[in-house]
């Protein structure tokens, strides 16, 4: 994932290993050890149908985990590729972004974790005999979780570029593989990484979530945490739980450890500002790497694939940008974009018919009815959740913002307790709500936003702490007392903060929904009344018309929610309440 | 034709550039112009702010292409950026994330020059520029200064014929741009460095007359070449001199005056109209310059230089003040001398309330847009009219970017006059005060 190296170009590279190249180099060698393992047994045969043996000996927990990760690395590199190419073609072409944007939007608005088995049965007839058909509909799947706020955020990071640095490059001719590479990239680097980190901690619940799919009647588990713990749940084994939590927060600590801190730490560096920050993130790890005198030497490859790559690119000049270059007669680009927009809603009138047709040769009106009052039952229930999560995390998260000590040490455990997947502790609720014989209707719901409410902590503590101080003094100074500066200062310097958080919880809540109104424990089902309940069991009955109306539902409801209220609370925050 | 000894380096040939408008096609931002650079001289573009003097230099290295005209370099024809032109840009725009080192080698990477050979280069312009010892330094860690000399070390690497500078120093501090303009200069004058040419866009006539072998005033909306001012004073140039301050003078005199003044005038009073470009200046900044008129001792006139000295401004802080001043009929501009008016003097000599009075005055009666403003608020039931209303009908003169400056001026003006009332979260134009907005 190193990019450009800018690092200290004149120092010298070779010379014998210190001690913390004794530390580093096992570990460097297992890393590829273990990969080479597990990408071949991702190739072993397989026919649908053929169970994988996946057990419930604990001591396979640790090749669990290893494949587990391979799924969430693989989805990774894809959703960057995609990124790339993606956000860069709708960032340099207005046409294609018309299109491309909004689709993003779409995409992000539809349940993943419906669309699995449809997707699962395209994957097996393309590597027919192989474990890389469901191998590669769970990576897909994950990457449907991950690609489309990468992108976004991709996007609108070259857009940001300013119009000088744009001007140098093109000044002093840099090929477009230079620029994209010196400038485009490095560019959107804080905010890329950013991204992916977060995707990549919102990846875990999606990894977990589709291992164990089950296809038409046949039940498919790749073996892998996921499957580990759905096996435990069929065979009501309460310990094996307890040690697939563990392995899953030792496999997350690692991350956090390995990956997340110091890639968030390194990026920082492409930060676009010109005065030095006060307070750096930092990286045990990222420190000893800068350290090691090994890995700096192995740094000094991507410096060497950089010499030759210019050689092999040379030397193709960029092309003006669009906004400098020649522009089309009015006529012809009027011409053209109306062709352009006819196209596009035939082909949205086809797609929207072809999909009708699909759902109403099986499904009649009244049902249709019936699926959008399950959707009003979710939505009702994401609604009051959501609510519940901000009264009890918005005072809280100011508490610990105002504190800078606190906010410091508060904000790893959030962004950890964020990526932990919630769906492992379902089971433990199931316990709980039929021991004690609780509403299902009620009590199922909290665990939709068990993994997403940290967002919101997360963005009001952040909010909370970038509350300049000037502000804070001159509110104790005017002698404000408590309810009129939470009105007046607190509440609306958060609120830009708390929407991002909110909208975030609240997209994850939807999508949680589809694993979370229906929850089992050995043979006990515990459903709930809800178009998430819905999806899932049409989905384990492989009723394809039904899935498609319940996602085609569901991202109604998301797109319109989204539009209706976070965008408008979006657009007043971005408007009215910013503190620049 | 051959490009000989003769031939300049580079010719702007009737260059005009125009930006597309919304309804009425497009604003002339240049028209007409002709230059010429030869080998061995500094050439500097003087004009006031909105003259296009960076759009020119921009023209001429190739990275926005004339609407009709065309730039020669080497009797070659411009179509895009080109080796032998550089730039020195005003916000230095370096890339933060490379190192001084890196920055400075992006161009020879660019022409495909080996790394040890780009090394070698790099490490050479980083020294002669006087930044040695920074090579690993990221721009964040330097200075402006600094960074700027980066830029110069970025520009001037690749061996350029012509060196172009965007207001180069304009973002530095005195101190530091009179440093680094020295050492610039001595590069130049001791030809440390093969450049040909320099030509450098400035709003600082004192900075022009002390590096340029020549002048050109640019004359603004449209832009146009109105006086070419060739400079023989040797360097090391004196400020204090008799001959430099002559010099200032007379080119403060060449940018009040037009090129042919009674005509000129006329048409000046007719153009007014509802699209005129208001001047971004606020109230504040012309009270500032007519309080400085009226001190006892300047006896309601004073000459440019020493006003501008005396309230430290460059022309492009200054001119649009006095532009707004006459536009209001607070003062005249003649030659390089400011008188106030009638009103001018009653205005700096009113209290707070007595002065928003007559500004009120004066812009109803200058300003056709302050007029029809009042004049739709008062005529609607509700007294109110969103600004919408009034931008669409700007964007018949103006662009859209050019309608929403001139509008946001014109409610400045209009707010401090209390001619009207106008809240920001609804945009809404209104005769009386805003209602009190209810809680966050």
């Amino acid at each position: 994932m190193r990019l450009v190296i800018p690092g200290q170009a004149v120092r010298e590279t070779m010379g014998l290993p210190n001690r913390w190249d004794f530390l580093v180099m096992p570990l460097v060698l297992a890393a590829l050890f273990g990969l080479a393992w597990g990408t071949h047994q991702m190739a072993a045969p397989y026919s649908l149908g053929q169970p994988l043996p996946v057990s419930l000996d604990p001591s396979n927990l640790p090749q669990y985990a290893l494949r587990t990760t391979l799924r969430m690395a693989a989805a990774m590199g894809l959703s960057l590729l995609f990124t790339f190419s993606y956000a860069s073609l709708a960032a340099k072409s207005e046409r294609a972004a018309v299109v491309l944007i909004p689709l993003l939007d779409v995409l992000q608005s539809v349940p993943i974790l419906g669309f699995l088995s449809i997707t699962v049965t395209g994957f097996i007839l393309l590597f027919p005999g192989s474990l890389m058909g469901p191998e590669a509909a769970a990576i897909f799947a994950i990457f449907t979780s991950q690609a489309w706020n990468m992108a976004f955020s991709y996007y609108y990071s070259l857009r940001m570029i300013p119009a000088e640095l744009y001007q140098v490059s093109h000044l002093f001719q840099l090929s477009a593989w230079q620029r994209f590479w010196k400038l485009e990239v490095p560019f959107a680097m804080p905010n890329l990484v950013w991204n992916t980190m977060m995707s990549v901690s919102g990846g875990w619940f999606f990894v977990v979530a589709s291992e164990a799919i089950s296809v038409s009647g046949h039940n498919i588990m790749l073996p892998g945490i996921g499957s580990y713990i759905a096996l435990a749940i069929q065979a009501k084994d309460l310990a094996a739980i307890g040690y697939a939590i563990l392995t899953m927060f030792v496999v997350i600590v690692l991350y956090d450890q390995l990956i997340f801190r110091p890639v968030i730490a390194w990026s920082d560096k492409f930060k676009f500002e010109l005065s030095q920050a006060e307070e750096v993130p930092s990286s045990l790890v990222l420190t000893l790497m800068q350290r090691t005198r090994l890995l700096r030497m192995l740094l000094t490859l991507p410096r060497l694939l950089w010499e030759i790559s210019l050689k092999l690119f040379r030397h193709v000049p960029a092309k003006p940008l669009p906004r400098l270059g020649i522009r089309m007669s009015r006529r012809d680009q009027r011409l053209l974009d109306k062709v352009w927009v006819f196209g596009l809603v035939a082909a949205a009138t086809l797609g929207g018919l072809t999909l009708a047709r699909f759902v109403l040769s099986e499904v009649s009106y009244g049902e249709i009815g019936r699926v959008f009052l399950l959707g009003l039952a979710t939505a009702a229930r994401v609604f009051v959740l959501i609510l519940l999560a901000t009264l009890f995390w918005v005072p809280i998260g100011v508490w610990i913002g105002l504190r800078p000590k606190w906010a410091q040490r508060a904000q790893p455990i959030v962004l950890f307790l964020s990526a932990f997947p919630a769906n492992l502790l379902f089971p433990l609720a199931v316990l709980c709500i039929s021991t004690y014989r609780l509403n299902v209707n009620i009590w199922v719901s909290p665990l939709m936003i068990l993994g997403t409410q940290w967002y919101i902590l997360f963005n009001v503590i952040a909010g909370a702490a970038a509350i300049p101080n000037d502000l804070r003094e001159a509110a104790a100074n005017l002698g404000l007392n408590r309810w009129l500066a939470w009105r007046r200062l607190l509440l609306p310097a958060i609120f830009p903060s708390y929407v991002t958080g909110g909208l975030t919880a609240s997209g994850g809540a939807w999508n949680a929904s589809v694993v979370s109104e229906v929850v089992n424990w050995g043979t006990t089902t515990l459903t709930a009344t809800g178009i998430g309940a819905y999806i899932a069991q049409q989905t384990t009955r492989g009723d394809y018309p039904r899935i498609a109306l319940g996602i085609a539902v569901m991202s109604l409801y998301v797109i319109i929610l989204n539009r209706s209220i976070w965008k408008t609370l979006y657009r007043y925050a971005q408007e009215r309440l910013r503190l620049d | 034709m051959n490009a000989n000894q003769n031939e300049p380096l580079l010719r702007v040939e009737g260059v005009s550039k125009s930006f597309a408008a919304a309804e009425k096609g497009h604003v002339n931002v240049l028209e007409g112009i002709s230059l010429e650079l030869k080998a061995g001289e500094i050439v500097a573009i003087l004009g006031k702010s909105g003259c296009g003097k960076s759009t020119l230099l921009r023209l001429m290295c190739g990275l926005i292409p004339p609407s009709s005209g065309e730039v020669r370099y080497r009797g070659k024809r411009v179509t895009g950026p080109m080796p032998g032109i550089s730039m020195v840009f005003q916000t230095f725009a370096l890339f933060p994330w490379l190192t001084v080192l890196q920055n400075v080698e992006l161009g020879l990477e660019a022409q495909g020059i080996e790394p040890a050979e780009r090394r070698r280069r790099a490490s050479e312009a980083i020294d002669m520029i006087g930044l040695g010892g920074f090579e690993s330094a990221y721009p964040k860690e330097l200075s402006g200064g600094m960074r700027q000399r980066v830029g110069f070390a970025r520009a001037l690497v690749v061996n350029p014929d012509i060196l172009l500078m965007d207001e180069a120093f304009s973002a530095l501090d005195v101190p530091t741009s009179e440093t680094l303009r020295n050492d610039l200069l001595d590069l130049w004058i001791e030809r440390q460095i093969p450049t040909q040419a320099i030509l450098m866009v400035s709003h600082s006539i004192e900075e022009t007359l002390l590096m340029a072998d020549r002048i050109i005033v640019l004359d603004s909306s449209p832009g146009r070449v109105k006086a070419d001012i060739g400079v023989t004073l040797k360097h090391p140039r004196d400020r204090e001199s008799l001959a430099f301050r002559q010099m200032v003078e007379r080119i403060y005199s060449v940018m009040t005056t037009a090129i042919v003044p009674s005509e000129a005038e006329q048409a000046k009073a007719a153009r007014v109209g509802i699209g005129h470009r208001l001047p971004g200046v606020t109230v504040a900044q012309m009270t500032g310059v007519l309080e400085e008129i009226n001190q006892p001792a300047a006896i309601g006139s004073a000459e440019l230089p020493e006003l501008a000295e005396a309230m430290q401004m460059e022309i492009d802080d200054l001119f649009p003040i006095l532009d707004a001043l006459e536009l209001l009929g607070f003062a005249k501009v003649s030659g390089r001398q400011i008188t106030l008016t009638r009103h001018g003097r009653g205005f700096v000599e009113a209290d707070i309330q007595r002065r928003k009075l007559i500004f009120g005055e004066r812009l109803l009666e200058h300003l056709p847009l302050a007029g029809h403003i009042r004049r739709v608020l008062a005529e609607r039931p509700s007294q109110t009219a969103p600004e919408q209303r009034f931008l669409r009908e700007l964007e018949d003169y103006l662009s859209e970017e050019e309608a929403e400056r001139v509008l946001a001026v014109m409610i400045d003006w209009g707010r401090y006059a209390e001619l009207f009332a106008y809240d920001y979260n609804s945009g809404i134009l209104s005769t009386g005060q805003p209602e009190e907005e209810s809680g966050p």
